[in-house]
């Protein structure tokens, strides 16, 4: 019925096109490093909840060489996950006004990235100080 | 016009995301190599007796539960979009897939901390 047969881009690898879409795509697929740590997290909860022997067997699980070299890649993700969720903040939150003047993108980034790293010596300080 | 609940997955994404950033890294060296490798901290630091502590409390209940399921619903959020980024746009199937994912890992949480008591 109908010859005609429009051109339609592929959309097959668009991310590539352009660094402003891999920066995205870099950013997001921090997503699944995210997931794949909080299941690990999970199941040293559940593994807690049946018993010492199952919580020492997830304890050793950890210590493997692949779990190792999973989680220095998941800090690797999730150490850019922190610089890229405070880099488009300017972005994601109101606009924002301090004595009738705009608040810059690089100050929020700024606040953003240094209360993440006090909290980061605060986390790493209360647990080294459980003894 | 029907509602849309979307701000309740947005609210739990930003909240999972704004925690990950945070914490994120300080707790995946803690959790995932110093403590594994024995570095920094003290041997025990993770041990059942002090785990067992910290989920007993209400406090430590409330760290772990927040930590497990607000990844997992940031998570979640993003991989949903990530799929109909790669061209997935099956929006019932992709939804179930990763929120009911989300959920269920948010359950097993819950049901671990009241499992284990106080």
């Amino acid at each position: 019925m109908s010859n005609r047969r429009p051109y339609i881009r592929s959309m097959d690898g668009w991310w590539k096109r352009d660094p402003y879409f891999i920066r995205y795509m870099a950013r997001e697929v921090t997503a699944l490093f995210v997931a794949a740590y909080a299941v690990v997290l999970l199941a040293g909860l559940m593994r807690l909840s049946q018993g010492e022997a199952a919580f020492n067997g997830w304890l050793r699980y950890l210590k493997t060489p692949w779990m190792l070299v999973f989680h220095v890649i998941v800090l690797a993700t999730f150490v850019y996950h922190t610089w890229s969720w405070f880099k488009i903040m300017p972005k994601t939150m109101p606009i924002m006004f301090v004595g009738g003047k705009r608040v810059q993108p690089g100050t929020i980034t700024g606040t953003g990235l240094a209360a993440a790293v006090v909290a980061c010596l605060a986390v790493l300080l209360i647990v080294g100080g459980v003894r | 016009m029907k509602r849309s609940n979307e701000p309740i997955f947005w609210s739990l994404f930003g909240a999972g995301g704004m925690l990950a950033a945070l914490i994120g890294p300080a707790l995946v060296f803690i959790t995932g190599i110093a403590v594994p490798l024995g570095l920094v901290f003290a041997p025990d630091t993770m041990s059942y007796a002090h785990m067992m502590a910290l989920a007993q409390s209400w406090l430590g209940k409330c760290i772990l539960f927040a930590i497990v399921a607000l990844f997992l619903w940031h998570a979640a959020h993003r991989i949903a979009i990530l799929l109909h980024d790669f061209g997935v746009h099956a929006v019932a199937v992709v939804k179930v897939f990763c929120y009911g994912g989300a959920l269920l890992g948010t359950v097993l949480a819950g049901y671990a901390l009241l499992a284990i008591g106080s």
